[in-house]
């Protein structure tokens, strides 16, 4: 039995860790971005938040940059229906990006701006819906 | 053998019959991924009516009551003849069949219907209204609609309805002094009651807003009630996995261009089969006229709009995230709110300028995709043939039914004498 729930107990560990790593990550020359969505699934017409993590590509995170959230539908050649917007720095180079809403189901690009004195980067990040 | 061969040939005409036949009878299949579409369409899916948290009264009966007399009388008006029911008729859907409304005068745009409007965060095409009761407003001041101002309107609400107002609102102002309060006055296309308005107090302008916003939080109270009911496309998609097929073979091919090559379900998606968006789709000009800027101007009257949701007579305490998140920019040019396609009987012609008299013309206008007057058209010729739009146009029409409001709300109620 103990042998039974030790193996279980590992087998969750190495899931949970293996989930953490496997969060996708999408990059430029210079920096690394990821993001949670407050809404999961993603569902079109409803507005919600994410959480972006951004970080060099060798993991040093990226505190108090202006990042600018735009996007689109490259195949219909139109934006998001709203302006996101960062509404809070939360450290560790993460940020809180408020008012992301999508009107349609299909491919779409999320396109991130990140500016720090030096850097200014750009992160296409592809979400089908 | 030459007297068999009429009945061979008779034989095999009719079996080709009867097989074309039972083909078309044939139910469509649907994917998985098409039965999850389609129940995305569905009314069942349609979530609870949201919250108004700008009109604090939104769900009070005695308002929505309020708000149903003020609808339909027409002594709100400066001619004594026209009410919101003029326009926007129960029996059409809460709108009007006509090109463009008319009221005191002819209206700039094709009149929207107001059933399920509470679900929208915005108002009229352009989006310039960002709630049923400040939409709920604008006519009672505009020339064209009924034309007076909120002085004159505040008046009839003292002499007909002042203990209904009140035993919602609490104290109505006391107009009694008009050296503060005169006869006519707002801030309206009308030079003498402009003036009028300029020249009173800050304060008392304040309280006469406040009063006024009232009018129109009942109006919605009343309006937000008006949603649409459920169809024999809700029956339909309702029933799928039992053998209560009721879309006939038509239907059906309409239903799965709907959601497939004719790209419809692009921008009407969800349980009211719109967005809730603003697109531009190429619709032509009205005759002799400039193009309509749409939401590009919309967005600019919004959030100057002074009773919007970042306005002092809104009860939302400053959380806005429609308006602080609004887009804006050159991509809304030309750009108009998709409306739902719910119950389009009755309320031909279509688009926002009525430039299209029957459904078959809006179809046959996405199926070419002009290039746009102004700013770019969306949407992308879909090379349809005659048959597939008519059977577009059949499946349409299964989006037909009764409003899902007790009769009651249907008609004018008693109006105090």
């Amino acid at each position: 039995m103990k042998y039974l729930l030790t193996l279980l107990l590992l087998s969750l560990t190495i899931s949970l860790t293996h989930a953490s790593d496997i969060a996708e990550v999408w990059t430029s020359k210079r920096i690394q971005i990821s993001y949670q969505s407050a809404l999961q699934p993603i569902a079109i017409n409803k507005m919600h938040h994410w959480i972006i993590e951004i970080k060099t590509l060798d993991g040093l995170a990226v505190e108090d940059a202006n990042v600018q959230v735009t996007g689109g539908m490259p195949a219909h050649n139109h934006g998001l229906p709203t302006s996101p917007q960062v509404t809070e720095h939360l450290g560790e180079g993460r940020y809180r990006v408020e008012g992301m809403r999508f009107h349609m189901n299909g491919q779409w690009e999320i396109r991130i701006s990140v500016k720090r004195d030096g850097l200014d980067e750009l992160v296409t990040i592809p979400l089908v819906l | 053998m030459s007297k068999l061969l009429p009945i061979l040939g008779f034989v095999l005409v009719t079996s080709l019959i009867i097989w074309f036949a039972v083909q078309l009878s044939q139910p469509a299949t649907w994917s998985p991924e098409e039965r999850q579409l389609l129940a995305s369409l569905s009314l069942s899916s349609l979530q609870k009516l949201p919250a108004d948290p700008s009109n604090h009264i939104a769900d009070d009966l005695r308002a929505a009551k309020f708000g149903q007399q003020l609808f339909f009388d027409t002594r709100f008006s400066i001619n004594g003849a026209v009410a919101c029911a003029t326009c926007h008729q129960p029996e059409r859907r809460f709108a009007d069949g006509l090109i463009r409304g008319v009221a005191i005068g002819q209206t700039d745009r094709n009149t929207p219907s107001v059933v399920g409007g509470a679900y929208s965060p915005w108002q009229y095409w352009d989006g310039r209204k960002d709630s049923q009761w400040s939409q709920a407003l604008a006519p009672l001041e505009h020339p064209m609609e009924q034309g007076g101002n909120r002085l004159y309107y505040l008046r009839l609400v003292a002499s007909f309805y002042k203990s209904t107002y009140e035993a919602i609102f609490g104290a109505l102002p006391d107009l009694s002094d008009t050296n503060r309060f005169p006869l006519h006055a707002g801030p309206v296309d009308n030079a003498d009651w402009r003036s009028n308005w300029l020249a009173m107090d800050t304060a008392d302008q304040q309280t006469i807003n406040r009063a006024f916003a009232n009018l129109g939080k009942a109006l919605a109270a009343y309006e937000r009630r008006l949603l649409p009911g459920p169809s024999k496309f809700d029956d339909f998609v309702d029933s799928l996995g039992t053998k209560s097929v009721i879309f006939n073979a038509e239907e059906q091919a309409g239903l799965k261009l709907f959601i497939g090559k004719a790209n419809c379900i692009q921008c009407h998606n969800g349980p009211l089969l719109t967005n809730h968006e603003f697109h531009n789709t190429g619709v032509e000009t009205a005759p002799s006229e400039l193009p309509d800027k749409g939401r590009i101007q919309g967005v600019r009257d919004v959030n100057l709009d002074e009773f919007n949701c970042r306005s002092t007579y809104a009860d939302t305490a400053g959380h806005c995230a429609e308006l602080q998140f609004a887009r804006t920019g050159p991509e809304l040019i030309g750009t108009m709110r998709t409306p739902s396609l719910r119950n389009l009987k009755n309320t031909e012609p279509y688009m926002h300028k009525g430039q299209l008299p029957t459904l078959i013309d809006v179809l046959r206008h996405y199926n070419e995709a002009p290039t746009a007057i102004i700013g770019h058209n969306e949407a992308k010729p879909l090379n349809l043939t005659l048959t597939e739009l008519s059977q577009l146009e059949a499946f349409l029409h299964t989006l037909d039914a009764p409003i899902a409001a007790e009769d009651e709300w249907l008609t004018q109620p008693d109006l105090p004498q």
